[in-house]
C-alpha cells in the first residue's frame, strides 16, 4: 500500500495572531511553525500502517522553501520520502489541484490529510482532492482499518459517530482519534539524522485558478472586564444571565 | 438564478440550523434581487420554510438517502443548483455539511468559503466575513468564481422570520452507484441529549473537576439548562470523557449563546475554540486563571460548592418561570 500524507505548515497552537501590511497578511514575525495537528494524527496513523502492514509513506506539502523544516520533521517521524510543491498556497482549491497532480503521478492508494488546517480553517482540501481524482472520501475520520483494498472508517458526526465501509483508493480528512494524543511521536536523534538522507523532491506547481482571496483581516474586539459574582451569592449569577445577558 | 439553500433534516424533521441558513439565504437573495430555493431530503415539514423566506422547495424523497451520504447528497445538490441556475449556494456548518461542501464546490467549479459569520460585506464584488486562525481572527474573503458556496457558522446570523409562501415541488436527481461507494454501516448517535453543534447552551468541565466520577454535577447542570456537555482537551486526553466532547482549537468549535466553563483554566487553544460563544461564564478557584480575562461573568470559588448551589438556584428560577 502506498500512502500520501498531506502536511500543512501552520503556526503553533499557542501563537499570538497578528496581521501586517495594512491587515492584509498574517504576521509571521516570531511565530513558530509546526505540522498541522490534524495532519500529525494522520501521519502517526500512517506510521502504524508502515510498521504493521508494510506500507510506503510519502508526505507532501504545498509551500515555499520556508516550509522545509516542517516537512523534514515529518521525515524524522518516519515518512520515507517528501514532496514539496514550490508555490504559495493561494486558496484551498489551488492546493487541492497541486496535490491532485502529486497523487495522480505517484499512484497512491490512500491519501491522509487533516480535516482542516488550524490557520485558515478551510476544511476543503481533502474533499476537493477526492472529487478531482474521483476517489472515495471520508471526512472527520477518527478510526481507519485497511484489509487488502477494503477500508473501514469511523467518522465523527454531530452527537456521535458513524461506521463506514468503502474501498481504496481513498482520501481521508483525519483528526484526533485516528491515533491518540499519547501516540504522537517526538523525532529522536536517529530519526533526525536519517531524515537528512531522505529524498525531498521539489516540484513546480501546475496552473490552477484562484477562486477565493482574503482581502483583509481583523481581530475580535477586545473583551470588557469580567463581572465577578461572589460564591456566596450564586443567585445573582442566575439573575444576571436572565435579565442582563438574556441567555436563560 | 435563485439563491439555493441546503436545509438539513434528521428523521424527517428539519433541523434548527435549516431555519438559520434559510434566513441567511433570504438576506443574500434580497441583496441580489432574487428568491430562495431550498433543497430538502426526506423532510416532512418543508412547508414551514416559507416562514423564513423560502419561495420554493425542491423536495427529494428517496429511501436510499435516509442516512446521510456526502457524495450522493452533493451530487443531488449540484443537480438542483444547475436546474435552478443558482449562482450562490448557502450551507450550514454541521459536520455533515462540511463533509459534502468541498465535493459540491468542486462539482460546480465554485469557490467555497466556510465559517461565515455575517451577511455579505458586499455582493459585487462578493465579499464575506469569516473566522480564521481558529477564531483568533476574521478574514474578509472575496469569492471570484461564477458560482459561490457559502458555509454559515452556527448561531452567527440567527433565525429571522420573513413570511413568504413556499411552493413544494418534487425533485428527482439521477444518482449513480458511484455516489454510494462509501456506505454507512452503523450510526451511533447519542439520543435524548443535546449535541454541542445544536446547543444554545454548553456546560463544559476541565481538569479542576479532579476525575470522571465528578461529572454528575456537570451533567445535572446541563440537564437543568437543556444544555450540551463538553470538556477541555486534557480531560479528553486523560480519557475522562469521550473525544466527541472535546472543545477547543483541535476539538469541536463552540458557538453557543451561553458557555459555562467549570474548572477550566483557559489555555489559549481552548479559548480560541469557544470564543464564538456569545456569553461566557467561568467558575474556577484560581483567580489568576486566564479564562477570567475572556469571560463575561465569573465566580472565583470551589466548583464543588458553587455548582450544586447554581443547580439549586437554576431549579428555583425554572420553577418560577415555567
Amino acid at each position: 500500500m502506498k500512502i500520501l500524507v498531506c502536511i500543512s505548515n501552520v503556526p503553533d497552537t499557542t501563537s499570538k495572531i497578528n496581521f501586517t501590511e495594512g491587515d492584509t497578511k498574517f504576521d509571521t514575525n516570531g511565530v513558530q511553525f509546526v505540522i498541522n495537528p490534524n495532519d500529525e494524527f494522520g501521519l502517526t496513523r500512517a506510521m502504524w500502517f508502515k510498521e504493521k502492514q508494510g506500507a510506503t509513506v510519502h508526505v507532501a506539502t504545498v509551500g515555499g522553501a520556508q516550509t522545509e523544516p516542517t516537512i523534514r520533521k515529518a521525515l524524522a517521524i518516519g515518512a520515507d520520502e517528501a514532496i514539496r510543491v514550490n508555490a504559495e498556497p493561494k486558496d484551498g482549491f489551488f492546493v487541492a489541484k497541486q496535490l491532485a497532480e502529486v497523487v495522480k503521478n505517484g499512484g497512491y492508494d490512500l491519501v491522509i490529510a487533516g480535516r482542516e488546517s488550524i490557520d485558515y480553517n478551510g476544511g476543503m482540501v481533502p474533499g476537493m482532492l477526492a472529487t478531482l481524482l474521483d476517489m472515495n472520501f471520508v471526512n472527520t475520520c477518527i478510526g481507519l482499518e485497511i484489509e487488502g483494498t477494503q477500508a473501514t472508517a469511523l467518522r465523527e458526526i454531530d452527537g456521535g459517530k458513524e461506521k463506514l465501509s468503502t474501498s481504496l483508493p481513498l482520501v481521508i480528512g483525519g483528526q484526533k482519534g485516528l491515533v491518540e494524543e499519547s501516540d504522537l511521536r517526538i523525532p529522536n536523534m536517529r530519526g533526525i539524522m536519517m531524515a537528512r538522507q531522505k529524498a525531498l523532491n521539489v516540484l513546480e506547481p501546475v496552473d490552477a485558478p484562484q477562486l477565493t482571496k482574503d482581502e483583509k483581516f481583523d481581530k475580535p474586539a477586545p473583551k470588557g472586564a469580567v463581572k465577578l459574582v461572589s460564591p456566596d451569592n450564586v443567585g445573582e449569577l442566575v439573575d444576571l444571565l436572565h435579565n442582563e445577558a438574556k441567555v436563560i | 438564478m435563485s439563491v439555493l439553500v441546503y436545509t438539513e433534516s434528521l428523521k424527517g424533521k428539519l433541523k434548527k440550523n435549516a431555519f438559520e441558513v434559510a434566513s441567511y439565504a433570504y438576506k443574500v437573495a434580497q441583496d441580489l434581487g432574487t428568491t430562495v430555493t431550498a433543497v430538502t431530503f426526506n423532510a416532512q415539514d418543508d412547508a414551514t420554510l416559507g416562514t423564513y423566506g423560502v419561495s420554493k422547495v425542491l423536495k427529494i424523497t428517496n429511501d436510499k438517502m435516509d442516512t446521510f451520504n456526502a457524495k450522493a447528497y452533493a451530487d443531488a445538490l449540484s443537480q438542483a443548483a444547475k436546474a435552478e441556475g443558482a449562482k450562490v449556494i448557502i450551507l450550514s456548518s454541521s459536520s455533515d455539511t462540511k463533509f459534502l461542501a468541498p465535493i459540491l464546490a468542486t462539482k460546480l467549479d465554485a469557490g467555497y468559503v466556510p465559517n461565515v459569520v455575517a451577511a455579505p460585506d458586499s455582493t459585487s464584488p462578493f465579499v464575506v466575513k469569516r473566522t480564521a486562525f481558529s477564531n483568533k481572527g476574521f478574514a474578509h474573503t472575496e469569492i471570484s468564481s461564477d458560482v459561490k458556496v457559502i458555509g454559515v457558522s452556527n448561531n452567527a446570523y440567527g433565525v429571522v422570520e420573513n413570511n413568504v409562501s413556499a411552493t413544494v415541488e418534487a425533485f428527482n436527481p439521477s444518482l449513480t452507484d458511484g455516489d454510494f461507494a462509501v456506505k454507512s454501516v452503523e450510526v451511533d448517535r447519542v439520543s435524548g441529549k443535546v449535541t454541542i453543534a445544536d446547543a444554545d447552551i454548553v456546560v463544559s468541565g476541565g481538569r479542576g473537576l479532579k476525575g470522571p466520577e465528578n461529572w454528575g454535577m456537570i451533567e445535572e447542570l446541563a440537564q437543568v439548562l437543556g444544555a450540551a456537555t463538553a470538556c477541555s482537551k486534557p480531560v479528553s486526553d486523560l480519557g475522562w470523557r469521550p473525544h466527541g466532547e472535546h472543545v477547543g482549537q483541535t476539538g469541536k468549535p463552540v458557538a453557543s449563546n451561553l458557555y459555562i466553563a467549570v474548572g477550566i483554566s483557559g489555555a489559549i487553544q481552548h479559548l480560541a475554540g469557544v470564543s464564538a460563544s456569545k456569553v461566557k461564564v467561568v467558575i474556577n478557584n484560581d483567580p489568576e486563571a486566564p479564562f477570567f480575562k475572556a469571560a463575561d461573568y465569573g465566580i472565583v470559588g470551589d466548583a464543588f460548592e458553587v455548582v450544586p448551589k447554581l443547580i439549586e438556584k437554576l431549579k428555583e428560577f425554572k420553577a418560577q418561570n415555567a
